[in-house]
């Protein structure tokens, strides 16, 4: 892996991001559209309170897992990604690439849906707001980490596409937001304390409680990170030079 | 006429390679010499294995049985990495990049210098359109942009699986001199193509039928043993004359 060749990959990434306005619209738009109904929907109770801050890590995660399985296809439909590998690019440099590219996008995108969640939805937020946007993007990278693993499973749209609904709607009804992880019967908590979206809404929900919440949620996103790191490694394992 | 490469290593060298695909064969029992500095067409209907052959030399084919080497090394060894470009037969560049952001991407992961990525573009013919985005461009025009991805990286061994198909005959004509051109300053050249007029353009040629190779020659001698007015009907002529042994 040669950072020269990871960083000159993101870069590439993202100027097909940023070439896409409508992407780019629908990056910031959708969470924030999606958080301001919610609040709407539970107005004049707590509920938003609840689960608003959850859901602000849930979206990048689920959003960034469907563009990423999408653009690693389009690399393979297309023959770049074929090309890539008969040069030295390596195969965890093209995995770390996208990951950083999204990363990015997702810097951009927490900001303005964290904003947008505290200074026009009203959530209440204990702890420091920076803290949400670090949880936030780094469950981005993490859906964007996943989608890059999971589209090395994937032969054709049809597949990939349904990736989406296998690899994150389990994940979604046992991190906690549904039914708290406590309440869970004991098998399905011990499903839930491995899953990865499960720290997340963790995080989450601690700084939106907690005035000073770094050394609990320093837990979780170190979490968050294995995860991330385990995706991208398997990911490139998965990546065939040679294919039939 | 003999090569002046004698104490050289070829730069395509295989010894009865075949490739087995979904229990079918592709290609059997490959032997032939690809001689450095050399422009040389592999030419055969499609279906005859001309982008199995291809992938092979590049590294990206599986099950590949026999011996293949590369530039002195086994095909798709990591040092040819650098010094192997290739070109897919369907363009292999990003359509939601301008042709100089995909050029200088390519340039980049080749660790070309910066001004290379304009004169690869230049070479191909596109530096009037170099900040269009190649979804805007035509089909020939983009084969063309694919090329120059591969011209970048200044690769000692270019293999190009169709670049020419579409083209009108002057920018075929242009391209053709461009790999004879590579060719002289020492670079070898592997084209694929199914047009067999492409024939005599070639310094030698590999002509793939089923999945066999049929001839491992030059075009004149191409000519000359068959007693064919062109490419076309030497071929033609060679395969009747197989038939009939």
């Amino acid at each position: 892996m040669s950072p020269r060749l990871t960083l000159a990959t993101a870069a590439r990434v993202l100027r097909q991001i940023r070439g896409d306005h409508r992407t780019v619209a629908l990056l910031l738009v959708v969470p924030c559209v999606l958080l301001g109904l919610l609040a709407w929907i539970y107005h004049g109770t707590g509920v938003f309170n609840g689960i608003g801050a959850a859901l602000l890590g849930v979206f990048p995660f689920v959003v960034m897992f469907v563009v990423t399985s999408v653009a690693t296809l389009r690399e393979r439909a297309s023959g770049t990604l074929e090309r890539l590998l008969t040069t030295p690019l390596g195969k965890a440099d093209f995995m770390f690439g996208y990951a950083l590219a999204f990363g990015a996008a997702a810097v951009v995108q927490a900001v303005v849906a964290t904003a947008f969640a505290v200074y026009v939805a009203g959530l209440d937020v204990e702890g420091p707001l920076w803290a949400l946007v670090v949880v936030a993007v780094a469950d981005a990278v993490l859906g964007a980490a996943l989608g890059l693993l999971a589209s090395g499973f994937a032969r054709t749209e049809f597949q990939a596409v349904q990736f989406m609904p296998a690899f994150v709607l389990p994940q979604f009804l046992l991190c906690g937001l549904l039914v708290p992880r406590d309440a869970l019967p004991d098998a399905l908590r011990v499903v839930s304390d491995v899953l990865p979206l499960s720290y997340a809404v963790d995080a989450m929900t601690t700084v939106t409680h907690n005035r000073t919440p770094l050394g609990d949620i320093g837990v979780d996103v170190v979490v968050l990170v294995g995860w991330i790191v385990a995706a991208l490694v398997l990911g490139s394992l998965t990546l065939r030079r040679r294919t039939p | 006429m003999t090569h002046r490469m004698v104490n050289d290593t070829a730069a395509i060298e295989a010894r009865d390679v075949g490739v087995v695909r979904g229990g079918h064969h592709v290609l059997v029992g490959i032997d032939l010499t690809v001689p450095r500095g050399s422009v040389v067409g592999l030419l055969g209907p499609s279906g005859s294995g001309k982008s199995t052959l291809i992938r092979a030399v590049v590294g990206v084919q599986q099950r590949v049985s026999g011996d293949l080497t590369v530039l002195g090394e086994p095909a798709g060894s990591p040092g040819l990495r650098r010094r192997v470009g290739y070109v897919t037969q369907a363009p292999s560049v990003y359509d939601d990049l301008t042709v100089m952001q995909n050029v200088e991407y390519f340039a980049r992961i080749a660790g070309a210098p910066g001004a290379s990525a304009a004169d690869a573009v230049a070479r191909v013919d596109l530096a009037d359109r170099a900040h269009s985005r190649v979804a805007n461009l035509s089909g020939g025009q983009r084969s063309r942009v694919s090329l120059a991805a591969a011209l970048v990286g200044d690769p000692d061994l270019l293999v190009l699986d169709e670049p020419t198909v579409g083209l009108d005959p002057v920018l075929r004509r242009d391209l053709w001199d461009l790999f004879h051109t590579l060719a002289d300053a020492g670079r070898t050249l592997l084209v694929s193509s199914h047009v067999m007029d492409e024939a005599t353009r070639c310094d030698r040629l590999l002509l793939l039928r089923a999945g066999r190779l049929v001839a491992d020659t030059t075009p004149d001698d191409l000519l000359r043993t068959t007693g064919a007015p062109d490419a076309e009907r030497a071929f033609l002529a060679l395969i009747d004359r197989q038939q009939a042994s």
